[in-house]
């Protein structure tokens, strides 16, 4: 563990930071509050987090319909995204893209994209751009277990290996493609494995363990970094909701969730290992758990005070109207 | 000044602004051609010789050879765009659009305006279009209208060498996605070209043959007819006026209602299916905002509503001619 104790904070507050994003829209998506399709990523924060401590700003990632972990993960300001998400006129996009289409390129955040197996392909061009301007960065293609089964997604990685691209291909299982079981749709039951067919190195890390997706994602961006072409890390995880806000979850047992919130919660694994090593307190984690409830509070009350964009929005930002 | 081909134009448009804006690269299948062959790399320089000698003039980092995967081709196209590079896509024949529709319609049109105008797509999507060469039902598309449809893209559709090469350079130039229609028919075609770069601008359209009586709006490789057609009925003293738009979108529609109102009367050539055509909504556009002026029914000469047949008979029966085109301007020209 080469992290040092600010790093720690940071991985912690960011961790902190998605879920409470999260749970938070859960209760204001019930009021009505919220328009739209959302998509949370309670659970899966180890994920995002333990794979974009690794990023700068000029380093880029895609992202996915359940891309607000990604998002803050790597550093989008998260006040803009509520606002975003509730569609107001000073949201991250101005309150054209919503939920699902949350980009910021002053942080290297090139999309969430609502369409499974729509971003693989453009981490491809990103990386393109960074491999012809020889300045080392890399590119993080954020994809689920079905994006694992999409065409565009084998295009993508048979074309990195070809043209040997920093592009690490990130899989988070975790369990379902939209309300389908990931055993039952991933014929080989091994997304790694797959990638691995395509030519380039692959790897399989518990996405509940920061350290673990930390270590391995480290070690891949390194490879990246090296030039020595693409690489895919397959982390096994759960999501704590349904597949979009509103999803009744028939298809899950009673007690899936509550048994995964015991045994499988990134947050609860990390202040424990952190504590027990004794490289944080619990006093250090319990401020950044008060500092991340008033930033989160803060982003909802201005998100609920914030104007919606003027009507005449709908005509700009494309090129022309008849 | 000398004469080229509409295809040597194109040809020169991409090495000028290759050269001089070193962001501009080229991917696709075989754009070089030759990976891994026993006779080298950068012997085919696409399927027609379009993008041939740029491999060798500007290596393999910047013509890039993909397997055939046009996902990849596009979405690397989108990622590279939105990162600083301005890709010049090829998808060969238009035709293999189905299997990439998403990184274009779902992905590049709409980065710009959902993304709150912080993003810009500037890339150049090259591709085929038209029948006549027996290539059968999927080689021979004339799919302009699926584009022009999608806000967000811009469609152009050079009909003769000149404007093949500036509206070339002006598709390079654009900062949003541009699908750039290349008429296999006409890639023979010579004009007088200039030897340095030049840019056309996009939705104004040009007037091919002035005149009178007749207004013929012509698109892509229905130009050749309706030019054929305008001689024929020169001859018999009709006189028609032809406009090329050149861009479907933005489309000029001011052109076509000034010539309107000189001539009230309208027939529209374009080598596409009848249903939700270009030449629908250019007849639809002049309904509306030139109704005035019309002394007489819009006629539209397209395809029939099939897909593209192989036996060459067929084919000829297919495609639009000269001779349906005199027969609807006779039409309007006779109707009181």
């Amino acid at each position: 563990m080469t992290l040092q104790k600010t790093e720690l904070l940071t991985a912690y507050r960011l961790m902190k930071t998605i879920r409470e994003f999260e749970e938070r829209l859960h209760v204001e998506i019930a009021t009505g509050a919220i328009p739209g399709f959302t998509h949370l990523y309670s659970g899966q924060e180890a994920i995002a987090v333990g794979v974009c401590m690794h990023l700068a700003d000029d380093d880029y990632i895609v992202s996915t319909h359940r891309g607000h972990g990604h998002c803050i993960a790597k550093g989008c300001d998260v006040i803009g995204m509520m606002k975003e998400i509730y569609g107001r006129a000073d949201g991250l996009c101005k309150g054209k893209g919503g939920s699902m289409h949350i980009a910021d390129f002053d942080k290297g955040m090139l999309g969430a994209n609502a369409i499974v197996g729509g971003g693989p392909p453009i981490a491809t061009g990103a990386a393109i751009a960074t491999k012809l301007d020889g300045n080392g960065k890399v590119t993080a293609s954020f994809g689920g277990d079905g994006s694992s089964n999409q065409g565009t997604v084998f295009e993508a990685m048979n074309l990195a290996v070809v043209l040997k691209l920093p592009t690490l291909f990130v899989y988070e299982d975790n369990g379902y493609g939209e309300h389908t079981g990931t055993s039952y749709a991933v014929g080989s039951d091994d997304i790694a494995g797959r990638c691995a067919g395509f030519g380039m190195r692959a790897e399989k890390v518990d996405g509940a363990d920061f350290f673990a997706v930390y270590d391995m994602a480290g070690d891949l961006f390194d490879q990246l970094r090296r030039g020595e072409g693409p690489a895919a890390l397959e982390c096994a995880i759960t999501r704590f909701y349904g597949h979009y806000e509103g999803d009744p979850q028939k298809y899950r047992a009673k007690d899936e969730v509550a048994t995964f919130r015991e045994t499988m919660d990134c947050l609860r694994n990390f202040r424990k290992r952190v504590t027990d090593e004794g490289w944080l307190t619990d006093a250090e984690l319990d401020a950044v758990d008060t500092e991340v409830m008033a930033l989160i509070d803060d982003a909802v009350e201005q998100s609920k005070a914030a104007p919606p964009p003027d009507v005449s929005e709908v005509l700009t930002d494309v090129y022309v109207t008849y | 000044m000398t004469k080229k081909t509409y295809l040597a134009a194109i040809n020169e448009a991409l090495r000028q602004e290759m050269t001089r804006d070193e962001s501009v690269i080229l991917i696709g299948e075989d754009v070089a051609g030759g990976q891994a062959s026993s006779g080298g790399p950068g012997k085919v320089g696409g399927v027609f010789g379009v993008t041939s000698g740029l491999y060798d003039e500007f290596g393999a980092e910047r013509v890039i050879d993909t397997p055939i995967s046009e996902s990849a081709i596009i979405g690397t196209a989108n990622g590279a765009a939105l990162t600083g590079l301005r890709p010049v896509a090829e998808i060969m024949f238009v035709d293999f659009i189905g299997v990439c529709m998403d990184q274009v319609y779902n992905q590049a049109a709409k980065f710009r305006y959902m993304f709150g105008g912080k993003a810009k797509t500037p890339w150049v999507l090259r591709s085929m279009i038209g029948a006549g060469l027996r290539a059968g039902a999927q080689h021979s598309q004339t799919l302009h209208p699926v584009f022009t449809m999608i806000p967000g893209l811009k469609v152009v559709m050079p009909t003769n060498a000149y404007d093949a090469k500036g509206l070339m350079i002006q598709a390079i130039r654009d900062d949003d996605p541009v699908v750039f229609l290349e008429s296999k028919l006409l890639y023979q075609t010579e004009e007088d070209v200039p030897d340095e770069a030049y840019a056309i601008p996009f939705g104004e359209a040009e007037y091919v043959r002035e005149g009178d009586d007749v207004t013929v709006v012509a698109v892509g490789p229905a130009m050749l007819h309706a030019k054929a057609a305008a001689e024929r009925l020169a001859s018999e003293g009709i006189d028609c006026e032809i406009i090329d738009p050149r861009t479907t979108s933005p489309l000029d529609e001011q052109t076509i209602l000034e010539s309107i109102e000189r001539t009230g009367r309208l027939v529209v050539v374009d080598e596409s299916p009848p249903r939700c055509s270009l030449a629908a909504d250019i007849a639809a556009t002049v309904a509306d905002k030139g109704f005035k002026s019309l002394r007489a029914p819009v006629k539209t000469v397209t395809c029939p509503h099939t897909p593209v047949p192989f036996a060459p008979t067929l084919e000829d029966a297919f495609l639009p001619n000269a001779s349906r085109i005199v027969d609807a301007v006779k039409h309007v020209k006779a109707y009181v």
